[in-house]
């Protein structure tokens, strides 16, 4: 039977770590690009102080780029320590975007970040911002192939179960690979991170301004990181992911959860911005509803309708018992793989096969479910309504004042009136926190949402978990959280440190060093 | 698209070649951290020594992350089975590879004597505690891992943490450790100035002599004192991946089977300690270059050992026996082997010539000189 034990601590170091090291991620996004951004100016235009802007916005980069990369490794691990079960089923397809992440864009990404801070003196001008835009262009790559590994897990496609080894296998990379999902995450996702990075840029130079330090670099900062993250604030809710959630019924589960929505509306539903979602009751207290906008939002059209909670939840349960099928057969082909009506039977009941699994957590044989163990189950697929409803909210609206906050900078930049205006230094300085906050609600919105599976409709989450002692994995999570705290701790001295030096207190410039072989 | 045995034995080469490319490319930096705090005595004799890294061993070490990746995509029961089974062991390694990026990234920063101390031994643990793990890792192959597969398929691991410290696998990881740090030594007397240049190439040979005892001490064990497993029933190369179909055997000095059956295997323990053989020569006459040339022929040969002496088990199971992992029975499919080795084959050349520039534009030796102007650059 299931450790539940063992799941729930798994879960929850996996949530931990993962949550962690998405604090650094978007900002490595983030901060390689503005730092492209400003050495193309440097290039373009030769003046040494876009030069110096790039090398101490570089610093800070660095020091969080090392966070990522450390807090990195233990997602690479935890697949195969915490999920082992999960990692044999669908390892044939899963494994290998995790692979070429590594191949095509950490590879990419690790070997040049040394250039890009050993390099300027041994590397022509373009030639260094050419290294520079590697690194940018390698963790924008990275952040494609981890969202497209994701994106399987939130719709698979292009694979089978194969019952002579027990797993999912690949049947076309390329589905794989062009999953709608996966693109629509990709922007979304990197845009987010764009996003976080201008911010960051954003607030610490609106600090120094209100400080009346380094005004020519700040000024110079601000009017980077307003133009480019006012873009990719602007394509961040333009093209929010929510586009891809209709692609299969736990997607639509999703997008349902997201909304309160718990039946099913005349098409084009209304959108409920504010209300109470009540789980025991099924309905949403205090609903304040604008009619139409959901429907348009969610499914791009005035005459499909979003399918509610209660009717996804019925739809479920018939998956059950198909899935009860599958299971069935699948032990009937065990016992006996030449046994050709449980060929036929599998066959025509295999896709249901991970809603069969669903009743592993309530029965061992899924043939002996009760009625009331499958009613558990359907209601099992529905993820928790009021966390999604809540994040959802609080992230749009975060990313509709960071709109603001960057159209705002962006206009005060064009007609130089940043000093003019302290009240708006002070917002953007204080603003620091929330795109960290949205990217978080985000990663919550999108893998909370897709609960109770592990990946979608195949593997439910409970299942994947490895066959380890419940004590092993307390003790690893005390672990990370002893260990991470203390990195945090260092992490955000150092940077408010390098902050507080500022680009005139860092001592290994202005004093410009001859280049090599120049006496 | 080759058939299926072909990809398999293929995939065991490529994971193979990513080994030896993470212990020569990741080894070298691995064993500086281990040394550098006792080769460099001051402060800046230390900072000398890491600048022979820093630049590079960001992307040395995505050579381990690839290996990780490339074994997830390739080989899933061995992911999930030993990742799972060392649950421990792989949190300890972890927490030392975490170590890695913040020491480098953050020692220099601030000049205060204790910070840089902790950030000193941080990078030395960093160094040290991988470069022995690797070794009682494949120590424990040898021995075999207590794991079996449950009624689901899913890998029960039935051992402790300490049950790992087998006095074997111990000397494998000490084989590991002076083998690194030989090579890591080596680098630093090609790459740093004096006086580090000599202490270093003195600690180079110190730790060849180690390992090169202790290969053969590991060797003489395996032969005479250790069952290795043997699979009894027919090997169905093209089946399904499925580990329990398969008998297998204990029989004492069976790990020495591949080399008794195909000689000239012979060549590859014989390179290792010749190699070792003429690293230490060479750094005696302080040629670096050669060295280097040489302690990669080592790294190189000591992989290839392990690797024939355990073909074709990946991960062989010492409570299950017959549930061991082996080439045939544990990899993906056809379909993801093959989609792989086309992407390797397209980018993994494409990985080494980048790589290669990035160490041209950074070719010359980092002088204390050197090291003072380039305060604060890191």
């Amino acid at each position: 039977m299931i450790d539940l034990a063992v799941v729930n601590v798994s879960r929850l170091q996996f949530a931990l770590t993962a949550l962690y090291h998405f604090l650094f991620v978007p900002l490595t996004l983030g901060l390689s690009m503005n730092l492209v951004i400003m050495e193309a100016v440097y290039v373009m235009t030769g003046r040494e102080i876009w030069k110096r802007m790039t090398r101490f916005w570089g610093v800070l980069f660095g020091i969080n780029f090392a966070m990522g990369v450390a807090t990195g490794i233990t997602m690479e691990f935890q697949f195969g320590t915490n999920w082992a079960y999960y990692s044999h089923y669908v390892g044939d397809i899963f494994g290998a975007p995790l692979a070429l992440e590594g191949l095509m864009a950490f590879f990419l990404e690790a070997t040049f970040v040394g250039l890009f801070f050993f390099g300027w003196e041994r590397l022509s001008r373009v030639g260094h911002l050419v290294v520079t835009a590697l690194v940018a262009l390698g963790s924008s790559l990275s952040a494609l192939w981890i969202l497209i590994a994701n994106a399987w897990m939130q719709h698979p496609v292009g694979a089978q179960f194969n019952p002579e080894t027990m797993r999912m296998e690949l049947l076309s990379f390329s589905e794989v690979l062009l999953n709608p999902v996966a693109q629509a995450k990709f922007v979304h996702t990197v845009a987010a991170g764009y996003v976080v990075g201008s911010v960051f840029v954003l607030a610490v130079s609106a600090w120094y301004l209100l400080h009346g330090r380094n005004v020519d670099i700040a000024r110079r900062s601000m009017a980077v990181a307003a133009s480019f993250g006012l873009a990719c604030a602007l394509s961040v809710v333009v093209l929010g992911d929510e586009s891809g959630y209709l692609a299969s019924d736990n997607q639509k589960m999703k997008v349902a959860a997201i909304e309160a929505e718990w039946r099913t509306e005349e098409p084009p539903a209304g959108f409920t911005v504010f209300g109470f979602p009540d789980v025991q009751a099924r309905t949403t207290h205090a609903a304040l509803r604008v009619p139409w906008l959901l429907g348009l939002i969610a499914t791009r059209s005035v005459d499909t309708p979003v399918v509610g909670i209660l009717d996804l939840v019925a739809r479920a349960r018939v998956r059950i018992e198909s899935g009860v099928e599958a299971h069935a057969a699948l032990q009937a082909l065990r016992a006996n793989p030449a046994d050709a009506a449980a060929q036929a039977r599998f066959a025509a009941h295999q896709a249901d096969l991970g809603y069969g699994l669903l009743l592993l957590r309530y029965v061992s044989d899924p043939s002996a479910a009760t009625s009331r163990q499958i009613e558990q189950a359907a209601w099992s697929t529905v993820p928790n309504v009021p966390v999604l409803f809540w994040s959802f909210r609080v992230m749009v609206g975060l990313g509709l004042f960071l709109i603001l906050l960057f159209a705002t900078a962006f206009y005060l930049s064009a007609r130089h009136r940043f000093e003019q205006n302290r009240w708006f230094l002070r917002i953007a300085f204080l603003s620091l926190p929330l795109p960290w906050i949205a990217a978080e609600l985000g990663w919550i919105v999108a893998e909370y949402g897709r609960q109770p599976w592990s990946v979608d409709g195949l593997l439910p989450t409970f299942l994947g978990v490895s066959v380890t002692p419940a004590g092993n994995v307390w003790l690893s999570l005390s672990g990370f959280v002893v260990f991470y705290s203390a990195l945090a701790v260092v992490d955000m001295y150092l940077l408010v440190r390098m902050i507080r030096r500022g680009p005139d207190g860092l001592g290994y410039w202005p004093p410009e060093r001859a280049p090599v072989g120049v006496q | 698209m080759p058939d299926y045995a072909t990809l398999r034995l293929i995939w065991w080469l490529i994971l193979g070649v990513l080994l030896i490319g993470f212990a020569i490319m990741d080894g070298f930096d691995l064993g500086i951290g281990a040394t550098f705090r006792f080769v460099g005595r001051t402060d800046e004799e230390r900072r000398a020594l890491l600048e022979s890294i820093e630049p590079v061993w960001e992307g040395n070490q995505v050579w381990f992350i690839l290996a990780g990746g490339a074994v997830f995509a390739a080989w899933p029961l061995l992911y999930a089975a030993s990742f799972s089974g060392l649950y421990l062991a792989m949190f300890v390694l972890l927490l030392a590879l975490i170590l890695r990026p913040v020491g480098f990234m953050f020692r220099n920063k601030i000049a205060a004597a204790r910070w840089r101390n902790a950030w000193d031994w941080a990078l030395l643990v960093g160094g040290a505690v991988p470069a022995l793990l690797f070794g009682v890792a494949f120590g424990n192959l040898f021995l075999g891992l207590p794991f079996h597969f449950d009624e689901l398929q899913r890998p029960v691991f039935t051992g402790g943490f300490f049950g790992l410290l087998h006095p074997f696998a111990l000397l494998a990881g000490v084989v590991s450790l002076s083998m690194l740090i030989m090579h890591g030594s080596v680098y630093a007397a090609l790459k740093v100035g004096e006086p580090m240049s000599g202490r270093a190439a003195a600690v180079g040979r110190a730790a060849g002599v180690v390992y090169a005892i202790c290969f053969i001490a590991a060797g003489v064990w395996v032969a005479t004192a250790m069952a290795g497993h043997r699979i009894m029933s027919e090997v169905n190369s093209i089946g399904p991946s499925n580990p329990l179909t398969k008998h297998v055997a204990l029989i004492q000095g069976a790990w020495l089977g591949n080399f008794r059956a195909h000689g000239s295997l012979w060549l590859a323990p014989a390179i290792a300690l010749l190699a070792a053989g003429v690293t230490w020569t060479l750094l005696g006459r302080r040629r670096a270059g050669g060295a280097f040339l040489s302690s990669c022929l080592t790294l190189a040969g000591t992989i290839l050992t392990a690797g024939i002496a355990l073909f074709p088990f990946l991960m062989p199971s010492s409570a299950r026996p017959d549930h061991g992992l082996t080439v045939w029975d544990a990899s993906s499919s056809a379909r993801t082997l093959f989609l792989m080795l086309v992407v390797v084959g397209v980018f993994l050349p494409v990985v080494v010539a980048y790589t290669a520039w990035v160490f041209r534009v950074l070719r010359g030796r980092i002088t204390l000189e050197e090291t003072r102007r380039h305060a604060g650059l890191y």
